[in-house]
């Protein structure tokens, strides 16, 4: 029965249905599965399969975010139970990301925010158009390890250099690493800003988060 | 030297892609999504506006439903046709749906220097660069800012590059980086200091407007009211959908179409219902996300695909459209560019799309190339020759030539030849020489379009804005920072 449970779960994270994997996570909770063994032996191996077909090329990117969605869904039930058990799953790092104020550019930087939720990055999205301010307050209360600065005008990209500067200001650029991406933005503005990291699409944002946090 | 542009007029070769039937299944599909869904204008202004005509409005979203026969009632008002003017009339460019011209693209934000080919940040200096070769090659009818002014500071730099244009050139202009209310207000200044104030622009816009919607289904209120301002002014304004399959509209064809669609009609509606009459044009710039990487690439049969349907929409609401074409993925001025850029163009012009954009830039619309921009010249120059078509008649049957020179003879000397040889097409960057002269030199199309462009920055200099007129835009740009 618990074999089969795992074998529904990784499954479903790999034909990319999140219903069945949101159903097959409570039938496990319901049977008694520790949350713990759920992600480790039923959604993990499901999600490391559809990263190689990803990397094969048999599959897309659609693919990819349709699983960490039904990933996503089955941590949120799970979470409370990790709680409950004063268990917590060891977290790649924290990620503070928005588009920045001025832009209301949304699926670059959603695209970014899910890929490094599935690479086990902890990420607080605070959407877009958002104030330098609440960069700011974010990445101090919550003491994130990354601020990911999305931007797709080149009207708008020079605010993000707003930010590290205001980061500076505020006595938190040496504590948090600060990467930056969308359309107009380069290497060389990436460099010329002072950021600590570029990436052009977000497979390659999830490398340099990783790197930047030494597990690369 | 008089200048001259060479835009395609009357193209004699055609092709269908979409059907009356299928128009109308993506308009009446358009409709409803308008009316049901509604598009997101994330605006005050723009939702008074609406409501004010009968659009069901939702303040907390800032969502519009607009009924379809709303959306039909004030498309009717726009311009079927008009005249993008220029500072020289000589060079105006009629949008009278006969007429193909060519602009360069936008907005960059770096360039491959012409003689250090060295890839660096674009400055105000380049912007000046390129118009001048643009304002040079006879295929560019009009500039499109191509590169962003980035020395200059950003709540100007729209009107800087603008003033940099015009410094060089009077070839029309528009411009797709004024968008807020603000910076339009001093464009417009500039604009009609330039042909003698607000009225005489109103009859001679020598510069017209391009903001980008939101897709999907979704405005950027800035890019909104920036375009009311210059409706007002009577400035040509167009709204670009970039809706782009599997991300920012539906991975169907057709569904893409229809998304981008009502982000447009949406847009040019509520130009409509604040300024009747007003000068508005269809934009589009759609393409397939890239599926491994999630990118705007650019390039590509959907792109090409796009870029004949979208017309043939434009077409069916009696507005010009303002098509994305050229703006290959390519990296380097190379096979994919030549690929991209010669189909986008040739299916843009085989509707008759009014205006295309894209020349010169590289990887997706970031990145300047002088090479690109000549070599994308002479890919205009051969869609040039192409829609010129095959002319029958009793000269071009050449009867009396081929009675003369008879079986086994030769029509190299005849005088029909020479009389009609200059007619045919010729190269600049296409290679056709003897494969040893090519062995020798190793040599071609990317270098002779480098040393080309590196003549024309050296030896063009266009008669310089008049100094009062220069002055005047200089102080409109300063009290605007």
């Amino acid at each position: 029965m618990t074999k089969e449970i795992f074998e529904k779960l990784t499954n479903s994270v790999i034909m990319g249905e999140p219903e069945i994997t949101v159903e097959a996570t409570k039938e496990a909770l319901s049977a008694g599965i520790e949350p713990m063994a759920i992600i480790r032996q039923g959604l993990m191996p499901g999600m490391n399969v559809v990263g190689e077909k990803f990397s094969s090329g048999e599959y897309f990117l659609p693919d990819l975010i349709i699983a960490a969605d039904g990933m996503q869904q089955a941590m949120e039930l799970l979470e409370p139970e990790l709680r409950l058990r004063q268990q917590t799953l060891e977290s790649a790092g924290t990620v503070v990301i928005g588009t920045v104020k001025g832009d209301i550019h949304e699926i670059g930087k959603s695209l970014v925010a899910t890929m490094l939720s599935a690479n086990g990055f902890k990420v607080i999205d605070l959407g877009v158009d958002v104030p330098t301010q609440k960069f700011i307050d974010k990445v101090k209360e919550t003491g994130a390890d990354i601020v990911g600065l999305s931007a797709l005008l080149t009207t708008t990209m020079t605010v993000q250099r707003e930010v590290i500067q205001a980061l500076t200001v505020a006595g938190l650029r040496e504590k948090v690493k600060v990467i930056v991406g969308g359309a107009p933005v380069t290497r060389g503005w990436a460099k010329d800003i002072g950021a600590d990291g570029f990436a052009e699409d977000a497979m390659g944002a999830v490398a340099v988060a990783k790197q930047l946090m030494g597990k690369a | 030297m008089a200048q001259t542009i060479k835009s395609i007029h009357n193209p004699k070769v055609s092709l269908n892609i979409l059907s009356e039937a299928e128009v109308m299944q993506i308009h009446t599909a358009t409709l409803e999504v308008m009316e049901s869904v509604g598009v997101k204008f994330p605006s005050h202004k723009a939702l008074d506006i609406l409501e004010a005509h009968g659009a069901q409005v939702d303040r907390q979203i800032m969502v519009a439903k607009i009924p379809g026969h709303l959306v039909e009632e004030y498309l009717a008002k726009a311009p079927p046709t008009y005249t993008l003017a220029a500072l020289d009339p000589t060079l105006d460019l009629p949008l009278d749906g006969t007429y193909s011209h060519l602009g360069t693209d936008g907005c960059g934000v770096e360039i491959l220097d012409a003689f250090s080919g060295e890839r660096r940040t674009t400055t105000k200096q380049d912007v000046q660069d390129v118009a001048r070769v643009a304002d040079y090659l006879e295929a560019i009818a009009f500039h499109w800012v191509p590169i962003s002014a980035q020395d200059c500071p950003p709540q100007s730099r729209g009107l800087h590059e603008l003033e940099a244009v015009w410094s060089v050139s009077k070839k029309h202009v528009q411009t797709e980086t004024i968008v807020s209310e603000r910076e339009m207000h001093a464009a417009i200044e500039m604009a009609a200091a330039l042909v003698g104030g607000r009225e005489a622009l109103r009859k001679r816009p020598v510069l017209s407007i391009m903001q980008c919607t939101l897709s999907p289904l979704g405005q950027d209120g800035g890019s909104l009211e920036a375009g009311l301002v210059a409706a007002e002014a009577g400035l040509p304004v167009g709204y670009m959908t970039m809706a782009s399959c599997a991300s920012s509209g539906p991975v169907t064809l057709a569904g893409n179409l229809v998304v981008g669609n009502a982000e447009v009609l949406g847009a040019l509606t509520l130009m409509q219902m604040a300024s009747p009459g007003c000068p508005v044009y269809y934009a589009a710039a759609q393409t397939a996300t890239d599926l491994r990487t999630g990118a705007y690439t650019g390039g590509g049969p959907e792109d090409f695909l796009f870029g004949a349907a979208t017309n043939v929409l434009a077409d069916f609401y009696k507005v010009p459209l303002s098509m994305g074409a050229f703006a290959t993925g390519a990296k380097e001025p190379d096979w994919q560019a030549a690929v991209d850029n010669s189909l986008s163009a040739f299916m843009a012009v085989a509707t008759l799309s009014d205006m295309l954009l894209g020349a010169g830039l590289l990887h997706g619309s970031r990145i300047l190339s002088y090479e690109m921009l000549l070599m994308d010249s002479e890919i205009w120059s051969i869609l040039h020759a192409l829609y010129q078509g095959i002319t029958v008649n009793d000269v071009t049957l050449a009867m009396d030539a081929i009675r003369e020179v008879g079986p086994g003879g030769s029509f190299l000397a005849h005088k029909h030849t020479r009389h009609h040889m200059r007619e045919r097409w010729q190269p600049t960057l296409i290679d056709r020489r003897p494969y040893n002269i090519w062995e020798e030199k190793r040599d071609g199309a990317r270098q002779w379009a480098r040393e080309k462009a590196q003549q024309i920055l050296k030896d063009y200099h266009p008669d310089p804005l008049e100094a009062g007129l220069k002055k005047e835009l200089q102080k409109i740009v300063k009290s605007a920072e």
